[in-house]
């Protein structure tokens, strides 16, 4: 092994260090906790587990979440794919002021909308709906799909677009039976994307919803505050949450560079 | 080239319509609280540029945005060179590079407050891995609930623990995309190993730097929850940054009017800093 791998190597170990900790406690008795330290657990319970199993407070938290979080992933796909083909192929307009205005909504600090987004969202009947949520979250979605999408779609050769007119394709035929499967790896980072921070963010999630469509990282919160030191069943909550993330990354595991490039490599 | 077509507006119109019902109508709304007084009951009386006034004068939104950039700075300062550190020396290919790849990630797909929980249960004095590792083993008084130094290093590592790998995969993006060719010339030229990085792997970065500069600048600039549920802005006022600060004010107050202000200009000074940043960065283009 070369010298220079001790570099990544501590780097992911500082890393995993934190997570590791997280898992460790999940496995512990409050007793075990509480009455001092142990790096591993000592007498190992599934019983956080279980209550967050069983109790539906808890595991609809994961269901609604993962609901808000799938619908946000659709919905910014589907607007963001013609938009992002638009500003690819073609200059029209203040093209350039759109795109820059788009980006400046990725940079809005989230605590500046929580008010009056929870006023827009009650005022049209949508609080404490998973769509409420899933809306809501196209604000930087949306403009990080099309950055993503359209460096993507400007690595294809404008000859494919020709060739299939000349072949006869119809535009939705083309766009359908051609772009797509050609931009495939895109489409999977942005959704990799758009899943990534509508699953991680949650100041908004909690400000639009009560009980109906209360995300899973907002129970761990009222958790928390209210039964005070189950740190067990907190830790085993946070482990949950980690899961999600982990399988999604491994598909888009070689393109993920690349995607947090924004496509511009 | 691109072709001059007009109709592609149709294309782009959901896009326009779904960004703008989130920002526009929420901005504005923002607008309208920021020129006027309430007393509750939905009585709003005008207030003109009052807020904006009040605001500019207080002690309190300077320290806050002191505190602020500082925090900015210094995730700036550490995230930055040591992803570019990490990335050059992990390897090129082979097994072990989708693993880094994954493992790495892995940090940034954990909630927010999850990331939080994490590092207040790690950092917990006599329970915690990190809290007893310091108080117990290496004998150094570490509470960063009682601490401000503590809490300001707590907070910064935990953001460099979080938010480094996106500097590592930007890195590493543009590290990949530089043919061998360069480096055998570079090696036939006598090149140094500084000669390499300085003339060939770092203006080949220089697009993917400038995208991880300005969204770690956005987002360690807009940061909130994370330190929210690590120090909840304290020991007092130490950790407390904009974010927190802001909805202290307009959800623990209530004070919408000075809320809205304070939105308003933390929003256009992340624009500016963000315009300035991108300008100087790409001004060689």
């Amino acid at each position: 092994m070369q010298k220079r791998y001790l570099i990544p190597l501590i780097y992911i170990l500082f890393l995993m260090l934190p997570i590791y900790w997280l898992i460790a406690m999940s496995f512990k008795t409050t007793n075990e906790i509480l009455s001092g330290f142990s790096l591993f657990p000592q007498t190992w319970t599934f019983d956080n587990y279980k209550v967050i199993f069983t109790d539906p407070s808890w595991y609809w938290g994961y269901i609604n979440s993962i609901t808000y979080v799938t619908l946000n992933m659709v919905i910014s796909i589907a607007v963001a794919l013609p938009a992002a083909y638009a500003f690819s192929r073609y200059r029209f307009l203040g093209d350039k002021q759109l795109f820059f205005w788009l980006l400046t909504n990725r940079m809005a600090p989230a605590a500046v909308f929580a008010l009056p987004f929870f006023q827009l969202y009650s005022a049209v009947g949508l609080f404490d709906t998973h769509i409420a949520v899933a809306l809501a979250h196209c604000l930087f979605n949306v403009p990080l799909a099309v950055w993503i999408l359209e460096g993507f779609m400007g690595g294809i050769p404008k000859e494919l677009d020709e060739t299939a007119y000349v072949d006869g394709y119809s535009f939705p035929r083309f766009f359908t039976r051609i772009f797509l499967p050609n931009i495939k790896a895109g489409v999977g980072v942005a959704a990799f994307f758009c899943f990534m921070f509508s699953w991680v963010e949650l100041l908004l999630a909690k400000t639009l919803t009560a009980v109906a469509a209360k995300p899973i990282a907002a129970t761990m919160t009222k958790t928390a505050s209210s039964a005070g030191y189950e740190l067990g069943l907190l830790a085993a909550a946070g482990t949950l949450t980690i899961i999600p993330g982990a399988i999604v990354i491994y598909f888009v595991r070689n393109y993920i560079a690349r995607g947090f490039a924004l496509g511009r490599v | 080239m691109k072709t001059v077509n007009q109709r592609a507006w149709f294309f782009v119109l959901p896009v326009l319509l779904l960004v703008a019902f989130n920002a526009l109508i929420p901005i504005m709304t923002v607008v309208n609280y920021s020129v006027q007084e309430t007393f509750g009951n939905n009585l709003f009386f005008w207030e003109g540029l009052g807020w904006f006034e009040k605001l500019l004068h207080s002690d309190r939104f300077y320290s806050a945005l002191g505190r602020q950039f500082v925090f900015t700075g210094l995730i700036l300062a550490i995230e930055i060179p040591l992803g570019i550190i990490v990335a050059l020396a992990m390897p090129k290919n082979g097994f072990w590079v989708p693993v880094c790849l994954v493992t790495m990630a892995l940090p940034m797909l954990i909630p927010w407050n999850v990331v939080g929980a994490m590092w207040n249960i790690l950092t917990l004095p006599d329970i915690g891995l990190l809290g007893y590792l310091m108080n117990h083993v290496l004998g150094i008084t570490y509470d960063m609930t009682q601490n401000p130094t503590a809490a300001w290093i707590t907070i910064v590592v935990m953001d460099v623990w979080h938010w480094t790998s996106l500097v590592v995969l930007l890195s590493y993006a543009g590290l990949v995309s530089i043919p061998d060719a360069y480096y055998q010339a570079a090696k036939i030229d006598g090149a140094s190993g500084w000669a390499v990085f300085r003339y060939i792997q770092l203006p080949k970065m220089k697009s993917v730097l400038t995208i991880a500069i300005l969204l770690r600048f956005m987002d360690s600039f807009n940061i909130y929850t994370e330190p929210f549920v690590l120090t909840g802005g304290g020991p007092g006022n130490s950790t407390t940054l904009l974010s927190i600060d802001l909805v202290k004010i307009a959800l623990g107050q209530f004070d919408l009017g000075p809320a809205a202000a304070m939105s308003l200009i933390y929003f256009a000074i992340t624009l500016l800093v963000s315009w300035v940043f991108y300008t100087l960065m790409t001004k060689d283009d």
